[in-house]
């Protein structure tokens, strides 16, 4: 029988190495998987690359991951927000490396990892700071980027529901990063709020067919807070 | 010179926005034209993180933070709305879905090229988000902004200072004086507010605005 529950956030990070590089999902907030990342802090790796759209909010999640020292290299579009004074800081005295990429071209590279893309051009940051030194193209008379894939040894991915095989299905605008970052990543380990028998999803509802997911492990419901809020200027 | 309200430049530009459209709005000042669509026109709001559909924001009390926008605000979802991940949404951006994209400014080039995403400072952390992609993926980009800085500098330019968005992507500018269309024979005045004089823009501008 084929169980890919596990009983622990602890079990579900058995094996990720120092000098990782991990992905990790959400969108500020929402789909961020808080619980994996507090053990991921406890399971201790370090020099860990981190891709996730962000870089950390307040004090906990990715913020604390950060602040514990444990990142070297994070790749994000949009680390600077009212509440990233962690990132903020380790960046400005240089003990943390960025890579900016345009939020699209993230995503891109991030699906293009999980299938199977070499790279891809795209028109996205041409004639950019962001695309300089990179390889350009014209194609049918427009102009692009070649991008590279970004491949992942873990993704830790926050969805709503699965089952014993990886299937998920998400939660609203939870769902954001988690279905690319679980086909880029050798080992994707879910956290789900529900684990329910196999044929209770509906399989035309399913978002990340279990094929992607290695690990899934059971958290407690909380609600979503909200996360680097910014007021409309 | 008798400038606009930020509302009031937020409702000119939803004048412009069809039924039916797919339309992207940016973060701040765009932000405010969706306050402006008339409830009787459907029109089809995208938020780069992965809706169609978005509504207004909930009534105090019913914020749901898996429901917000590209600001990370709490949001709505309206009936017939639809949620998709990362990759599809800007597919729907860089595939040339979206028919209307709204973006603020630092600066506009004559050419089109958008400033708007880092100052260029020596010690501002460089953050971008989606404003690449919105910038060269809709069918039309708007940029709204005010005409002018602070100081009196016009923020349309002959070629921009800040570090660039995105090159020749800009449609049309609406600002606080006026509307003007960027074409490939460079500014073009659509409509200058209050009765201030095409003359007196352009001296204000610093570039030609054709007729």
């Amino acid at each position: 029988m084929i169980d890919k529950t596990v009983d622990s956030t602890a079990a579900a990070l058995e094996g990720v190495t120092d000098g990782a590089t991990v992905m990790i999902g959400g969108f500020g907030g929402a789909g961020q998987p808080n619980e994996l990342i507090d053990a991921l802090i406890a399971h201790g790796a370090r020099d860990l690359t981190i891709v996730n759209n962000n870089a950390g909010n307040g004090e906990t999640g990715l913020a604390a991951l950060l602040k514990a020292g444990r990142v070297r290299k994070i790749i994000c579009s949009f680390p600077r927000q009212v509440d990233s004074q962690v990132f903020d800081g380790l960046y400005r005295s240089g003990r943390l490396e960025l890579e900016l990429v345009p939020q699209g071209n993230l995503a891109e590279r991030i699906r293009a990892a999980g299938a199977g893309i070499g790279g891809f051009f795209t028109p996205t940051g041409y004639g950019t700071d962001l695309a300089k030194g990179k390889e350009t193209r014209e194609i049918d008379g427009r102009m692009y980027v070649l991008e590279a894939p970004i491949h992942a040894d873990v993704a830790l991915i926050k969805a709503e529901r699965g089952d014993r095989w990886g299937n998920l299905v998400y939660r609203k605008t939870a769902r954001n990063f988690g279905p690319i970052m679980a086909m880029a990543a050798r080992l994707t380990v879910a956290s789900v709020h529900e684990i329910v028998e196999l044929g209770e999803l509906d399989p035309e509802s399913v978002i990340t067919p279990g094929i992607f997911v290695q690990r899934v492990v059971r958290v407690a419901r909380t609600v979503t807070g909200p996360a680097g809020f910014r007021q409309a200027a | 010179m008798q400038r606009l309200t930020r509302d009031q430049m937020a409702a000119r530009v939803a004048r412009d926005i069809p039924e039916g459209s797919y339309v992207n709005l940016g973060i701040g000042l765009p932000t405010l034209v969706g306050n402006h669509l008339p409830p009787d026109r459907e029109i089809f709001l995208h938020s780069e993180n992965g809706l169609l559909g978005m509504g207004p924001a909930p009534a105090p009390g019913a914020e749901d933070y898996d429901l917000i926008n590209a600001g990370k605000q709490p949001v709505t979802l309206r009936p017939g709305g639809a949620y998709f991940h990362h990759a599809d949404s800007f597919a729907m951006m860089r595939g040339g879905h979206l028919d209307i994209c709204v973006l603020g400014a630092f600066q506009v080039s004559v050419g089109g090229d958008l400033a708007n995403w880092h100052t260029g400072g020596a010690d501002a952390i460089p953050a971008v988000g989606g404003a690449m992609d919105l910038a060269i993926g809709a069918k039309r980009t708007f940029v709204m902004m005010e005409h002018l800085t602070k100081s009196g500098e016009s923020k349309i330019v002959e070629r921009c200072t800040y570090p660039l968005t995105g090159i020749g992507c800009v449609s049309r500018i609406y600002t606080d004086l006026a509307v003007i269309d960027v074409t490939p024979d460079g500014l073009t005045l659509v409509e200058a507010f209050n009765g201030l004089a095409r003359a007196e823009l352009e001296r204000l501008t610093g570039v030609p605005l054709h007729a």
